[in-house]
């Protein structure tokens, strides 16, 4: 545990508290621009939270502490996972108290919370939006786990860290397995960050939503904590994503701290081309029943399990 | 003198027996057996529990009782494998006693005194089950430790449906004994003596090992709840009063697996690969149907009694895990897995016994054991509540509690297995981890269900506002076990530590010394290949948290106001409008439709009284069960023929028998 780790793993903490609105703001702006409307601003995230911050909170007349409480347990989730996932440098001091399985488990946390918090109030949105998030995570999360097995696999070890340092050092080669395991992740990061085609985060019409119907109840501070949960959220698989399947440009342990400075701008671009990327897949695609979902999420799941058996089929 | 730990578990299975036998002195005397003996209970529990950490890492020791037959004496033996297993029952009988001394009333079925005598003649037939060092024995307490259940479960013997369940309990118990009899059997070969010391030294050869542990599988596994013999669990759970419930799921359970535990690893002196496969395979089959059918119940205790059928397949699936490593000279591995396996039957006898005896409070309180006659019960329940929460949280595998400790050292196993040498069963794991996933991310689901449903939103019927918290007796219960489920989940590193002389014993390996854990991080083989430390997760999220909290109170001005909820500007809204729990496994049931038999009664549109009605049933009950209830039937039927009810005839048959035996033998 190194004075330099401690400042990596803070200044990744920071960088991703401050970058996870941008990126949904990002996001929307290319959205918008795909389908020819004229885009808010980058910056539209950050004052919605702050408008949402110095609101009255009004909650609903039934509402336990796990309702008050969950705003507060799920940012801290994400947070947690933020510290975890190697986005800026593999040298985390943290990411020893919780690997890939763990950090799964992280997710599953805050989306049982989220779920309590959405049954607590007694509404029949709440306890449908309850129901379909845990449906639709009963097969994200296997499918999510599935491909950092594949993963895990291919480096010997379920740190991310660890993987991410293998996946840096190795030559330049496509491995078929993590190509398996690349189309099962962008489906599930699909449906875990609530977005077309499994789910809509722009949508309040009851038929449709999944994660908006949590939040129905939400207001003020609270909200503005989940949204920027949901942000970080957004902003870990990004970042998960990248680290397993373009690890270019993370600083791995071993080398000068200095190269942070590099690092910053890497992930900077890499995320702005995942960002377009995911406005250009939910511009393309339609919203799916929720029925649909299970198919989705199974083919992604069932994918990861390919992966995982083409990883030990060929050894790659 | 200074008793052995073996004297004093004695002593504590003597003190239970001489509890018991108050209780039927005094039948009636519902304060002397409650406020006394039930206490009286707890605490030799814990005296048990204490006395087992001591004997985890002490050598073996061994006694004989003059007890029993002539020239049959009992066999006692207490080794790590039983001191583990005894400090599971001490531990959670505990809090179990605690809580029966609340929970009882005068006036239910049985006298209590009755009860005071089932119940801990019951807790004694466990312990002697776990100490017991020859098959006589073991077989004796065995039976005894199924009829003290049966009539703990038929408590409310009244009630045909309980009945009913009681017998299919019974049935299937002895239907398993049988088979366990015959692996004793086959394990003593030939020699005529049925010690357990015998059978260690015995090699069978040929079909005769797998013979004895499919035996076992069988037998033991109709205890556990596997597949296809699982079919009690469901009936028998919600029957029984539910701290019998608990003690039964959260430990009779587990004596099971440690009757699956001895026979296969200290018993049978190799293991076979492919055991190890039908193992993982059935318990993975028998964790992903519990967990399925857990999904789609309505009632609270059923829904807890597939969950256990679910953990008892990822049990048994790490057994069959280990057995692989086993087989392949992988001791390193084997004790990781073995570790997972006592590990999870550790923390699920936590954290079931702790929602079953949430389920008992909310029982007492509402009357209603229905889930969609539920609802709102945090406002009106909230210790339970809580320690509900706890207790859901660890059952659905969730960091940083104790249940997600050993899923994750059973993946962790998963993820080495590509070293062994069969290609065979290398494909195998990714399917398997598969399955096992998927299991685990459901349970989620489930626990999603059962907590939001009980606790959450508003009450769905007007009586749940009369709802009271639990008493004293039962809060004590309450928080022994969910702070059980916290300590486990946070300190991995000492449990394992406690059980590691187990793997020394069963597989030759020390699950710790290879890796570079400390008391605080967990790695089992290296800090760069896996680590886990659910301490400093803990104290990071709760770091987050609180500052987040300082911040948001500090710049924010903090008006806030209750108002009803705003359900999208939708104003008629009632409580009957909430998800029941049909409506919140209704997913499920259509996703998994193959798994169930399900009926439906829509109603039409013409009808008066509207009626919706779905029930999903087990398949099981109809492919199988019903078959073999008709083919015995048929053949009671044909057997009826002889039966003529006259003398004459019967010495007619008496006599061509005597023929046949004269020509046959002659």
């Amino acid at each position: 545990m190194t004075l330099s780790g401690f400042f990596s793993q803070f200044l990744q903490l920071a960088i991703a508290l401050v970058l996870a609105p941008l990126l949904v703001g990002w996001v929307n702006k290319c959205r918008a621009w795909l389908s020819n409307r004229t885009a808010p601003s980058i910056l539209q995230p950050y004052r919605t939270i702050r408008k949402l911050f110095f609101k009255d909170a009004v909650i609903a007349e039934n509402a336990s502490s796990i309702f008050r409480l969950t705003p507060y347990i799920v940012f801290g989730a994400m947070c947690c996972a933020a510290a975890i996932v190697p986005s800026l440098a593999t040298d985390l001091p943290f990411a020893r108290a919780a690997d890939t399985i763990a950090l799964v488990g992280l997710f599953a946390l805050a989306r049982v919370f989220m779920s309590l918090a959405a049954m607590d109030i007694g509404t029949s949105f709440g306890s449908l939006g309850a129901r379909r998030e845990m449906f639709v995570g009963f097969l994200a999360e296997p499918a999510l786990l599935m491909v950092l097995f594949t993963a895990s696999l291919i480096s010997g070890s379920t740190s991310l860290p660890s993987i991410v340092d293998t996946f840096a050092h190795r030559e330049l080669a496509i491995y078929p397995s993590l190509a398996f395991a690349g189309v099962a992740f962008v489906m599930v990061s699909l449906a875990e960050n609530a977005r077309i085609p499994v789910d809509n985060p722009t949508t309040h019409l009851e038929l449709t939503m999944i994660h908006e119907a949590m939040l129905l109840e939400y207001s003020a501070r609270h909200l503005a904590l989940l949204e920027w949960a949901a942000a970080l959220k957004l902003f870990n698989y990004s970042c998960i994503g990248l680290a397993l399947f373009f690890p270019f440009g993370i600083v791995v342990s071993g080398t000068d701290w200095l190269a942070l400075l590099g690092a910053a701008p890497a992930l900077i671009a890499k995320l702005l081309a995942g960002g377009f990327a995911l406005a250009l897949i939910e511009t393309l695609s339609a919203k799916m029943r929720i029925f649909r979902a299970p198919e989705f999420l199974g083919t992604a799941f069932m994918l990861a399990v390919l992966a995982m058996l083409v990883n030990l089929l060929l050894g790659a | 003198m200074n008793p052995s730990p073996l004297e004093l578990v004695i002593a504590a299975i003597v003190a239970w027996l001489v509890i018991g036998v108050l209780g039927l002195v005094r039948p009636r005397h519902f304060v002397f057996i409650t406020r006394v003996l039930f206490p009286a209970g707890s605490a030799v529990a814990l005296a048990l529990a204490v006395v087992a950490v001591m004997a985890l890492a002490a050598p073996p020791q061994s006694t004989i009782l003059p007890l029993g037959l002539p020239d049959l004496p009992f066999h006692l033996r207490l080794d790590s494998l039983s001191a583990f297993f005894l400090l599971l029952l001490g531990a959670t009988g505990t809090a179990i006693s605690m809580y029966s001394a609340g929970y009882f009333r005068s006036s239910e079925g049985t006298a209590p005194g009755v009860i005071c005598f089932q119940y801990h003649a019951f807790l004694a037939a466990m312990a002697l089950v776990m100490i017991a060092d020859d098959a006589y024995l073991f077989m004796v307490a065995w039976e005894s430790m199924a009829l003290t259940s049966f009539f703990l479960v038929t408590t409310e013997h009244r009630i045909p449906e309980i009945r009913r369940a009681g017998f299919l309990y019974l049935l299937i118990a002895h239907i398993g004994a049988i088979a366990i009899l015959l692996c004793f059997g086959t394990l003593q070969g030939g020699s005529g003596d049925y010690t357990f010391a015998t059978m260690r030294t015995m090699h069978l050869t040929g079909a005769w090992p797998s013979a004895a542990f499919f035996l076992a599988l069988f037998g033991f596994g109709a205890k556990a709840g596997l597949l296809p013999l699982h079919i009690w669990l469901p009936e028998a759970h919600p029957a029984a009063p539910s701290p019998v419930s608990a003690l039964m799921s959260g430990v009779m359970l587990k004596t099971a697996i440690y009757g699956l535990l001895r026979v296969t690893f200290d018993l049978l002196t190799g293991q076979l690969w492919w055991w190890g496969v039908v193992a993982l395979a059935l318990g993975l089959a028998t964790a992903l149907f519990g967990v399925i059918f857990a999904a789609v119940q309505s009632d609270m205790k059923r829904l807890l009694a597939y969950s256990s059928i679910e953990n008892i397949g990822i049990i048994v699936a790490g057994i069959g895990l280990t057995i692989l490593f086993k087989s392949y000279d992988k001791s390193l591995l084997a004790a990781i897995t073995l570790t997972a396996v006592l590990y999870h039957a550790l923390n699920h006898a936590f954290f079931k016994s702790l929602l079953f005896l949430a389920t008992g409070s909310v029982l007492h309180a509402t009357h209603e054991r229905s889930l969609g006659k539920l609802g709102g019960l945090i406002h009106h329940m909230p210790w339970v509540a809580w320690l509900a929460l706890v207790g859901a949280l660890a059952c659905a595998g969730l960091p940083p509690l104790n249940g997600f400790v050993s899923e994750w050292l059973l993946l962790q196993a998963f993820l080495f297995t590509p070293s062994l040498p069969q290609s065979f069963v290398n494909m195998l794991v990714p399917v398997a981890a598969a399955a096992l996933v998927l299991a685990v991310a459901l349970s989620a689901y489930v626990m999603v269900k059962f907590f939001g449903v009980i606790f959450l939103g508003r009450p769905r019927e007007a009586n749940l506002a009369y709802a009271k918290d639990a008493g004293t007796f039962e809060r004590i219960a309450l928080v022994w076990l969910a702070a059980g489920c916290v300590l486990l989940g946070l300190f991995p590193v000492n449990v394992i530590t406690l059980l590691d002389p187990i793997n020394a014993m069963l597989v030759g390996a020390s699950a710790l010394n290879a890796g570079s854990s400390s008391w605080i991080l967990l790695a089992p083989i290296s800090a760069d290949r896996a680590s886990y430390s659910p301490l400093i997760m803990l104290v990071v999220i709760l770091a987050i948290v609180l500052l987040t909290v300082q911040v948001v109170h500090r710049y924010y001005h903090g008006r806030s106001r209750r108002a009803p909820p705003w359900d999208c500007g939708f104003p008629a809204q009632t409580p009957r409008m909430q998800d029941t729990a049909e409506g919140f496994g209704m997913p499920i049931r259509t996703v998994f439709e193959p798994f169930f038999r399900m009926k439906r009664h829509l109603p039409s549109p013409f009808d008066a009284t509207p009626r919706y009605e779905v029930t999903a049933e087990d398949h099981f009950w109809y492919w199988l069960y019903l078959p073999i209830a008709r083919g015995a039937e048929v053949l009671a039927r044909l057997v009826g023929h002889i039966q003529q009810g006259r003398i004459s005839v019967y010495l007619t048959y008496s006599f061509f028998t005597l023929l046949a035996l004269l020509f046959l033998v002659r």
